[in-house]
């Protein structure tokens, strides 16, 4: 594929939308549909994408797997790191009311922070899974 | 009266695939049916004004899932798979139909599409719609119950996931991409005997 004029061009008119868009739906998750989940599987779509038109080696020069690897455990020890801090501060586990000044500002910031490493753990490990996949076929 | 055209409509084409599915000898064209039809499930969803789930299933049903089985199927490579005449599927046939039947029998006890009077929405889902958002201020209730209210399922089910790439990455990992801890060529070595 990495000869066809029109794939490739088409391929890097879209990736840059569809990281956006995924930013949009892992930030946005609060008022409009979506959250880390989502977002995390379209932020590795526009990867995968990238791998298929360009080649695995050209993915694999932009995000290494030992990155992929250490990004897959950075988000789940963020959502479970920011449930420890209300413990330190008086509340329960994952009870993010503690965080902020006021109650609804530090759901928020717990929310937040919380998609946030829903968003990079899934990310990580469907274009771990891809790669492991795809790799396969390699000479 | 719309909604109910767009249901049927969808529903057939849904079953339609299904059977083009089971019919389908190309292993290639049955894994863009299956993404079809993900995609299909997906408009149903928003139909049922459940856009978060339908934005999963066409994220993740659609997309990823039929990529990683296009993928498995490279390196496979037997697309065509030859269907066998002498099996006759009568029991089989039989039971599915037995079990549809009871199915179709126990849905006639289900209660209606979005009734407030059913039991699932009579215990915490009031409790969520009256107090998610002065609670947590976001807008979007899937999301306060998702990542506050039931914050610890959430955090069990990013585990699985980061489970599941452990495990791909422990069968599938190939070589390591890390240069140092390709230190001790006697495990790999020894590998590569068992391996043969």
């Amino acid at each position: 594929m990495k000869r066809n004029p029109i794939l490739r061009i088409v391929a890097k008119f879209l990736i840059p939308l569809i990281i956006l868009f995924a930013l949009y739906v892992q930030f946005h998750g609060d008022f409009g549909p979506g959250g880390g989940f989502q977002a995390g599987v379209i932020f590795s779509a526009a990867l995968i994408l990238y791998a298929l038109v360009f080649g695995l080696d050209a993915a694999e020069k932009i995000i290494p797997p030992h990155i992929l690897r250490l990004l897959a455990s950075a988000g789940v020890v963020l959502y479970a790191s920011v449930g420890v801090i209300p413990l330190f501060l008086g509340a329960n586990y994952l009870d993010y009311s503690v965080l902020g000044s006021t109650q609804i500002k530090g759901q928020h910031l717990g929310i937040l922070l919380v998609e946030l490493g829903v968003g990079m753990t899934v990310t990580a490990v469907m274009l771990i899974i891809f790669f492991a996949f795809a790799g396969r076929g390699r000479p | 009266m719309i909604d109910l055209i767009i249901n049927i409509i969808l529903l057939a084409f849904l079953a339609i695939t299904a059977v083009a599915i089971i019919r389908s000898t190309n292993l290639f064209a049955s894994i863009m049916l299956f993404g079809i039809f993900s995609l299909l499930s997906a408009t149903l969803f928003v139909v049922m004004d459940a856009l978060d789930v339908a934005f999963t299933e066409a994220a993740v049903g659609a997309g990823i899932s039929t990529i990683l089985m296009l993928t498995t199927l490279v390196l496979t490579k037997n697309h065509n798979e030859k269907r066998s005449h002498a099996h006759r599927p009568w029991l089989s046939l039989a039971v599915v139909i037995i079990t549809g039947m009871v199915l179709v029998y126990g849905t006639l006890d289900i209660p209606g599409f979005g009734d407030p009077a059913a039991p699932a929405n009579m215990h915490v889902a009031q409790y969520y719609i009256n107090n998610a958002l002065p609670e947590t201020g976001v807008p979007n209730i899937v999301t306060a119950v998702l990542a506050s209210y039931r914050g610890f399922d959430t955090l069990g089910e990013v585990a699985v996931i980061f489970t599941a790439g452990v495990a791909v990455l422990l069968l599938l990992g190939g070589k390591p991409s890390i240069p140092n801890s390709n230190s001790n060529p006697g495990i790999n070595k020894k590998r590569e005997e068992d391996e043969t």
